[in-house]
């Protein structure tokens, strides 16, 4: 029972990392349909810039802040220099721009950063919190708290707000939400500020846990990814589930198979759902108009 | 800026004009690139010491002109980096190879075109079989293993669990652990793994904590790995000692896993790290203080040990090259294979036509974390 338990909060921990992550795609993709392969670099970016603000004298909270302004400022700049300048690309060419941009970043990240793996402390401290015989560390229930609330953020965001629905609409037709008066080049700026500034929060919570590097980048966008693709590509709650899943069958396959299996199983399980659900599941379904 | 490289380039041609004579040796190392943390050190380490040593006059009044390139972890670039090396650059020796991969596709080049190699990676099979031309400076991971299940023997533990990351050094460590392991009656009781970039193991260790009869766990690999490895060992309260290997030697490592966390952590290393612990009389001590001061001094971070298998490189290579008085690969190679009591900051090397290593299981020395600092283990 315990072994079940620990294995359960070692996949949330997991997971609600992946998930933060995960949740970083979605407002790019609802704004362009473009999968932002440099999402991981927000997320390295808000934690590089934490720790050497941390290690220049800054408190944590002012160091924190700075690196979420600074990464959305990232973000602005891509959009502004890479994105915008290519519009009336295909969506494949953009998405390989963000590729591209991603190891742009990476490259400029070691030459004003170091090649050094960094850390700073956690929130509240190290000492494990015992549930039903297993443990978990204060940090975990941060990112967790930090996935929630973004995902309930990013709800109220694409639900109730009017700039919400100005993105969704962007996405559905640019020339149709142009005609009714939504400045598209706003929404895009907006959204790659939005997207950078949640991959930022997430490196700021989840550095005390996994440590940075400036190389992280990739790894985190690729289960990120994965975790959105699970929950539905551009749904905030299914890349918050999707996330948590992906942690859970990793941290269960490697509990009770194998760990060498752990992100086999995660793949195989990612395959069988897209091949019953293709659009993940909570995507919503293209409809095309013949 | 442009300017300035303008004008660099104009002095150094400037410079490579007058000195008339200067040996050429050349370089590549990781600098960027997954396993730039290694090579990052490597790469200020000769550039510093290479300076230091034209300031000094250079050897037998000749100046050292170093060519160092950047081949980013690749086993391809760094091929092709050896060749041009070899053909444009027209070397008389090569420091480099600093992952295993690119050490080994360094290997034929050298020996193709007969230039002596000293390579900065850690696998066994890079001088064993013995290869004419090449030479290496840091332990083998063999050697790791071996020095752990000593100190493992002498506690009196005989079940142990192991936990390894699926990277290069992680897999194989484990390897090599696990072809040792029986010479010293211990027996691996459970063999789990990680991902290099995983954030959690408590999966695993739990695997290992309810593991019947494990009395210590090994930990092969480095990166950031160990340090979370560390750090959910201790959230999960296994009451067992904690071995890591030679891969995390670094002072950096108490910073990520935390000092309470890595209280009591075990782990073969070198005498780099504990420079000021060591007797007065041991020969290492005046050799490994200086270029931790060098080191400080220049770059303003204490070294690590990956930068003291480049130091040591660069010492034997110069140790030949006056000893040999000709730059000419032929003697340098004969020269660095007379190598003797030559003491470095990984051990005291001694070479044989049988042995381009140099120093045996004595030269690791075994430390133990205190209160967030090391420790020699007596």
């Amino acid at each position: 029972m315990a072994e079940l338990m620990q294995f359960l909060l070692s996949g949330v921990t997991v997971g609600a990392v992946y998930a933060l992550v995960a949740l970083g795609f979605t407002i790019i993709y609802n704004a362009s349909d473009v999968v932002n392969f440099a999402q991981g670099e927000f997320v390295m970016l808000g934690g590089m810039i934490t720790v050497f603000a941390h290690m220049a004298g800054l408190p944590l909270p002012l160091a924190a802040l700075i690196a979420i302004a600074g990464t959305a400022a990232a973000g602005v700049l891509l959009n502004k220099l890479a994105i915008e300048p290519a519009r009336g690309a295909p969506v494949v060419s953009l998405i390989i721009i963000t590729i591209g941009a991603s190891i742009f970043i990476q490259g400029v990240a070691q030459l004003v950063f170091d090649k050094q793996l960094h850390r700073f402390p956690a929130f509240s401290g190290d000492t494990p919190i015992r549930i039903l015989g297993a443990t978990i560390l204060p940090q975990s229930l941060w990112v967790l708290a930090g996935a929630i609330a973004v995902f309930v953020g990013l709800w109220a965001f694409f639900t109730k707000t009017l700039t919400g629905r100005a993105v969704l609409a962007t996405s559905n037709n640019r020339l149709a939400a142009q005609l009714v008066g939504i400045n598209t080049n706003w929404v895009m700026t907006l959204s790659f500020a939005l997207s950078a500034a949640i991959g930022a929060l997430a490196g700021v919570l989840v550095t005390p846990i996994t440590n940075i590097s400036y190389g992280v980048g990739i790894a985190y966008a690729l289960k990120g990814f994965a975790g959105a693709m699970l929950g539905g590509m551009g749904s905030p709650i299914g890349a918050l589930v999707g996330g948590i899943l992906l942690g859970l069958i990793e941290a269960l396959t490697a509990g009770y198979l194998s760990s060498v299996y752990k992100d086999a199983a995660a793949f195989v399980v990612i395959l069988v759902v897209l091949f019953v659900m293709p659009q993940g599941l909570f995507g919503r379904k293209s409809t095309d108009r013949v | 800026m442009k300017t300035l490289t303008a004008l660099a380039t104009l002095a150094a041609l400037g410079l490579a004009g007058t000195a008339g004579a200067e040996i050429r040796i050349g370089a590549t190392v990781s600098e960027t690139g997954p396993a730039a943390f290694l090579g990052d050190p490597e790469a200020k380490t000769l550039k510093m010491m290479v300076e230091k040593l034209n300031a000094a006059g250079g050897i037998n009044g000749e100046q050292i002109a170093l060519t160092l390139y950047d081949d980013g972890g690749d086993p391809n670039k760094a091929r092709t980096f050896a060749t041009r090396l070899v053909e444009d650059d027209e070397v008389v020796a090569i420091i480099g190879g600093t992952t295993t991969g690119a050490s080994m596709s360094i290997i034929p080049v050298a020996e193709d075109a007969e230039i002596p190699f000293i390579s900065l990676a850690g696998a066994i099979e890079i001088i064993d079989p013995v290869k004419e031309w090449v030479f290496k400076t840091p332990h083998t991971d063999r050697m790791a293993c071996q020095k752990i299940f000593e100190d493992m023997q002498a506690q009196g533990i005989s079940k142990i669990g192991m936990i390894s990351g699926t990277d290069g050094f992680g897999a194989s460590m484990r390897a090599q652990c696990l072809e040792v392991v029986g010479d010293y009656g211990i027996e691996v009781l459970a063999d789990e793994s990680y991902g290099p970039t995983d954030a959690d193991m408590t999966p695993q260790l739990t695997n290992i904590k309810n593991t019947a009869g494990v009395q210590a766990v090994l930990n092969p690999g480095f990166g950031q790995g160990p340090s979370v490895v560390t750090r959910n060992f201790r959230q999960l309260a296994i009451d067992l000692p904690l071995y890591q290997s030679h891969g995390v030697a670094s002072k950096g490592f108490i910073d990520l896993a935390g000092p309470e966390a890595a209280e009591g952590v075990r782990l073969p290393g070198t005498a780099l790290l504990v420079g000021d612990l060591l007797a007065d009389d041991d020969p290492q001590k005046p050799v490994v203080t200086a270029y931790v001061e060098e080191y400080q001094a220049a770059y303003g971070e204490a070294p690590s040990t990956f930068g003291g298998y480049a130091h040591d490189a660069f010492a034997i290579l110069v140790d030949a090259l006056t000893r040999a008085g000709s730059a000419e690969p032929e003697a340098i190679r004969d020269a660095i294979e007379q190598t003797a009591g030559l003491a470095g900051t990984t051990g005291v090397v001694t070479m044989t036509p049988e042995d381009h290593l140099g120093f045996d299981l004595s030269a690791f020395r075994m430390l133990e974390i205190k209160d967030g600092a090391w420790t020699l283990v007596q």
